[in-house]
């Protein structure tokens, strides 16, 4: 039953990767996947925050009382977020101004709680550890993922770090109601499609 | 009543932990962030009004106290000489206030340039204020002294077509900087004296 230390992280990555499998955490995912650049960003502050709020809450587990358990869990990830924030204040402004309200959010980002309450609450420091990189690390690819196709079309370009690449060159017509609102929804819809179609056999 | 009070203590601890860590960290970035702020919110209004200065603008900057609020002045160095201060201040436009980078030469009292750094103005009309250079470009040499006002109020400055309303904050932006620049002058041309090239 106990799944092995490997197969903890591994999880994060195709059978509970969050916006696709669990479909949770979706509001960054549209929000924020104008660019890969973007992405990125969102994922590692977003793996920072569930990385070390499982730790501390897998630590303190035995500490918390559990009708004060989510305070308790909110304080946590809300210290996190904090850091973060100042952080990516200090040492990458361009990418603080573009992620703007979204890094504040993921304090309500329900996959961090989530994994607070359902796993770190329940299990060791190791096991929280690599639960929260591994669906830290499935979040981060996502949400490049569904960036890659939506800059790709909607510009012909993919911002890695922060130059645009051309990939399709100057004929191309972009379809920019992909870097829209829409074509978050669009892409995530047909992202879904996929991921099912591959996971059925 | 035991659970209770455990509960208290928890969360209060967690808290203050929470508090310490963050305090800390606050502390220790907050210059960094206040120079990144300058950097890339205000530093590309200077950077264009002092284009070809010979030295950093935004590292050479000084405050001086204008009543209540302290400004700050960024110091171009144009032919070997300081002779460019550009500082921010603001109009009231369309989606509040509009803040404008005004620089002006020291020596003729004329207008290096303007640039708009933080606004709420609507795309494609009132933010071409801020995208379109031909619009700040003139009030480029233009003397202080008489207010600057839009074609349609019986001045010089063509309107951005569609966005009167910021091209009057710009305008009364800029109008402001000047009365400013007359009566902090004496303290500015103090504070350029002692600046070391």
């Amino acid at each position: 039953m106990a799944k092995s230390l490997t197969q903890e992280f591994v999880k994060g990555l195709w059978d509970e990767v969050p916006p696709f499998r669990l479909v949770l955490g979706l509001c960054p995912v549209l929000a924020v996947t104008k660019s890969v650049e973007n992405g990125i960003g969102m994922g590692v502050a977003t793996t920072f925050v569930l990385v070390g709020s499982n730790v501390l809450v897998s630590v303190l587990r035995k500490l918390i009382p559990s009708k004060v358990r989510i305070a308790c869990f909110i304080v946590i990830i809300a210290t996190f977020v904090t850091v973060v924030e100042l952080v990516m204040q200090a040492f990458a402004y361009p990418l603080f101004l573009k992620l703007g309200i979204f890094i504040p959010l993921i304090v309500v980002n329900c996959i961090v709680l989530g994994r607070a309450e359902a796993f770190a609450s329940k299990n060791g420091v190791v096991r929280s550890l690599l639960d929260g990189l591994g669906i830290g690390v499935g979040f981060t690819l996502s949400l490049m993922a569904l960036a890659a196709v939506r800059e790709l079309l909607g510009t012909g370009m993919l911002t890695i770090w922060v130059t645009p690449i051309q990939i399709f060159g100057p004929s191309f017509q972009p379809f920019s109601f992909m870097v829209e609102a829409p074509g978050a929804f669009m892409a995530l819809g047909l992202m879904l499609c996929l991921m099912n179609l591959v996971g059925k056999k | 009543m035991r659970e209770m009070i455990k509960m208290v203590i928890v969360l209060t601890i967690l808290s203050f932990f929470s508090g310490g860590v963050l305090a800390y960290l606050r502390n220790s970035t907050q210059e960094r962030i206040d120079n990144q702020v300058l950097e890339f919110v205000k530093g590309p209004a200077v950077r264009t009004i002092f284009e070809g200065a010979g030295n950093n603008p935004i590292a050479d900057r000084f405050t001086i106290k204008d009543g209540d609020s302290e400004r700050t002045f960024f110091v171009g160095v144009l032919d070997g000489e300081p002779r460019g201060i550009a500082f921010e201040t603001s109009g009231k436009g369309y989606g509040g206030d509009v803040g404008l980078m005004v620089g002006i030469n020291v020596a003729d009292g004329k207008l290096i340039g303007v640039g708009v750094t933080t606004h709420g103005e609507t795309p494609g009309m009132g933010a071409k204020a801020k995208s379109d250079p031909n619009f700040v470009s003139q009030f480029k040499d233009l003397a202080l002294g008489e207010p600057f006002k839009v074609t349609a109020d019986g001045g010089s400055i063509n309107a951005i077509s569609g966005a009167t309303i910021t091209s009057r904050a710009v305008s009364a932006a800029a109008t402001d900087a000047g009365e400013i620049y007359q009566k902090l002058k004496s303290q500015i041309d103090d504070k350029l004296k002692g600046f070391k090239k």
